[in-house]
């Protein structure tokens, strides 16, 4: 089983990022699981959601603590919150963002990867200028650093569940794929799909 | 076909396909997502419903009592202080004998403010004559809906189906929907036996004194006991149509067990997993999910626990001065029957709190190693309290 924990911002699109995933990686052939923390929510406050996959049927209905990988779409969160905590030795932290974040060097044992999605979502027109939804290019940047779910699964699962600019959307999450950068030594990004 | 759905929607899908015709209720968190599917659903005319807005869930269930006294199928759904708001009506319908089905999704009762699982809300509710099922995943979700409105309808008595809040009703899982002309053949139009038909004036529900009141409860009773030989009939039907059935409670190697855990709910699936893993270890741990527990299945909970030497239950629930409410009936079940084995009742996840694969291990392993239960609930994982109200 594969766990992957989303921290985000509300209104940024965090769960819908998770559902958007959960739905790709079904159309691909994953048993899924995919939640909100059970909270409540506030514009701008952090939130975070998750993502369970998995090749046989999933049983565990708890909460996730020991992710496999996280991503962070909003990197202010950075300054306040550990993204590592609990996460698994080996793991991906894909961070949202134009340049390396202060912190990779408190990251060691990890990988790391950043794709600038805010900058991706305003220029496919996705959300105002204050305030870019960014969910659709940080699945893009985290089909390709995972190897999985498929960008066909991916442009599918927005067509289908985005209501507003589906194409832009896609059209963000493959910029996305392609623009982003993976800050230490990675071989072969497919070998971490295997897991699943 | 199967697509991932959140549970909430599992419900609203089922409603849809049930050709609900009048749905009433008033938002509450967890349960908000049912109801606002199905109101953009009559919105645009997906469904054929007459959606009623009402100002509080009283009134909501109140609307239902008069649409379902004129002979059609209804809805309605809610949480925690909005199922104890309708507590009144609760006894009105069953006891006027109409067909409504409700989902509750469990949630804490305030305060403290809690939106979080806890089942207490709808076991205070055990004694109003509704039937209540108890559901463990999505599919399980959707199928328990689509079959209450067989229940409600074939035995004059409103039926509650029941999720965690969070758990299930914000978690979004591969789901399989049937299509239409499926649930048709299960599931035909309503046929009332008896409504308010202005064509036929009659009063219903007027005094009902001493001399017949009895046995209008004693007919309650009656349909509850039909109830329990009926849920295996509505499971036939449900399964050479749909493919699916779960039974009122489900043994998961029980037959050699000498532990066997006691659940209910999303607890149930996260046992599922602990269990392989004891049983890999060599432990011979048996699993008991109880789904339906009003009518309480006692005949199969005897039977499931017969050879084992040990029961723990998991109550997410609690009847203060007394225990957890599922081990209060399970006592109840055993106690005449000759030679059961001793009762530990554990209290886990109020208020939301998580029942890991951990808690239930720590679970299995209290009641491995102690030879007879304490008379009180044992609480997994309480916090050490510095100040307590009544305690000196």
């Amino acid at each position: 089983m594969v766990e992957i924990r989303f921290h985000g911002r509300g209104g940024q699109g965090t769960v819908v990022a998770t559902i958007l995933l959960a739905k790709a990686f079904f159309r691909d052939g994953y048993y899924v699981q995919s939640f909100p923390l059970f909270g409540v929510e506030r514009r701008g406050a952090p939130v975070e959601a998750y993502l369970r996959l998995d090749s046989k049927e999933i049983l565990i209905r708890s909460n996730v603590y020991t992710p496999d990988h996280v991503v962070v779409l909003d990197r202010t969160l950075l300054e306040s919150i550990d993204v590592t905590l609990g996460l698994k030795t080996g793991g991906w932290i894909l961070v949202n963002g134009p340049e390396p974040p202060a912190y990779l060097k408190s990251w060691s044992g990890y990988k790391v990867a950043i794709v600038d999605a805010t900058h991706i979502a305003l220029n496919n027109g996705l959300g105002t200028r204050t305030h870019p939804i960014v969910n659709t290019p940080m699945l893009g940047g985290l089909a390709r650093v995972l190897g999985m779910p498929s960008m066909e699964a991916i442009a599918k699962a927005i067509q289908r569940e985005v209501p507003s600019k589906p194409k832009a959307n896609i059209k963000a999450a493959e910029m996305a794929y392609e623009e982003v950068r993976v800050l230490e030594a990675v071989k072969d990004s497919t070998s971490s799909s295997a897991r699943a | 076909m199967k697509q991932v759905l959140e549970g909430s929607h599992a419900v609203a899908e089922a409603v849809r396909l049930a050709r609900t015709q009048v749905i009433s209720a008033y938002p509450i968190t967890p349960q908000t997502h049912i109801v606002e599917r199905l109101s953009e659903y009559c919105a645009d005319s997906t469904l054929a419903a007459k959606f009623l807005r009402v100002e509080s869930e009283h009134s909501a269930l109140a609307a239902l009592i008069g649409a379902a006294s004129c002979g059609v199928r209804t809805f309605t759904a809610t949480s925690s202080q909005g199922l104890a708001l309708m507590h009144e009506l609760l006894h009105w319908a069953s006891g006027a004998r109409l067909p409504i089905v409700m989902a509750n999704v469990n949630r804490a009762m305030a305060p403290g403010w809690n939106i979080w699982a806890d089942q207490t809300d709808s076991l205070a509710q055990r004694d109003t004559g509704w039937l209540q099922l108890y559901c463990e995943h999505s599919q399980e979700v959707f199928d328990t809906t689509i079959q209450a409105f067989r229940l409600a309808e074939w035995l004059n008595l409103p039926v509650m189906v029941i999720l965690d809040a969070f758990f299930l009703s914000h978690t979004y899982e591969p789901v399989d929907v049937p299509r239409q002309n499926s649930v048709d053949r299960f599931l035909p139009s309503y046929q009332p036996r008896f409504k308010l038909d202005i064509e036929y004036p009659c009063a219903f529900n007027q005094l009902a004194p001493p001399n017949i009141y009895m046995e209008m409860r004693h007919n309650i009773q009656a349909a509850m006991d039909e109830a329990l030989i009926f849920f295996d009939q509505v499971e036939d039907e449900f399964e050479d149509i749909i493919g699916r059935r779960y039974g009122p409670v489900e043994a998961v190697q029980c037959e050699d067990a000498e532990i066997i855990l006691i659940t209910s709910g999303t607890v149930t699936s996260t046992s599922r997993q602990v269990l392989t893993e004891l049983r890999d270890k060599g432990e011979k741990a048996g699993l008991l999910k109880i789904k339906l527990f009003r009518p309480f299945p006692t005949k199969a909970i005897r039977e499931h626990t017969a050879s084992a030497k040990k029961i723990a239950v998991i109550d997410r629930n609690f009847s203060f001065g007394a225990s957890g409410i599922f081990a209060q009936e399970i006592r109840a079940a055993l106690c005449n029957h000759p030679g059961h084995p001793p009762v530990f009742g554990y209290v886990a996840g109020l208020g939301g709190r998580d029942v890991t694969t951990a808690v239930v291990e720590e679970i299995y392993w209290l009641t491995k190693g102690n030879d007879m239960p304490q008379p009180e609930s044992i609480w997994v994982g309480l916090h050490e309290v510095d100040h307590a109200i009544g305690q000196s």
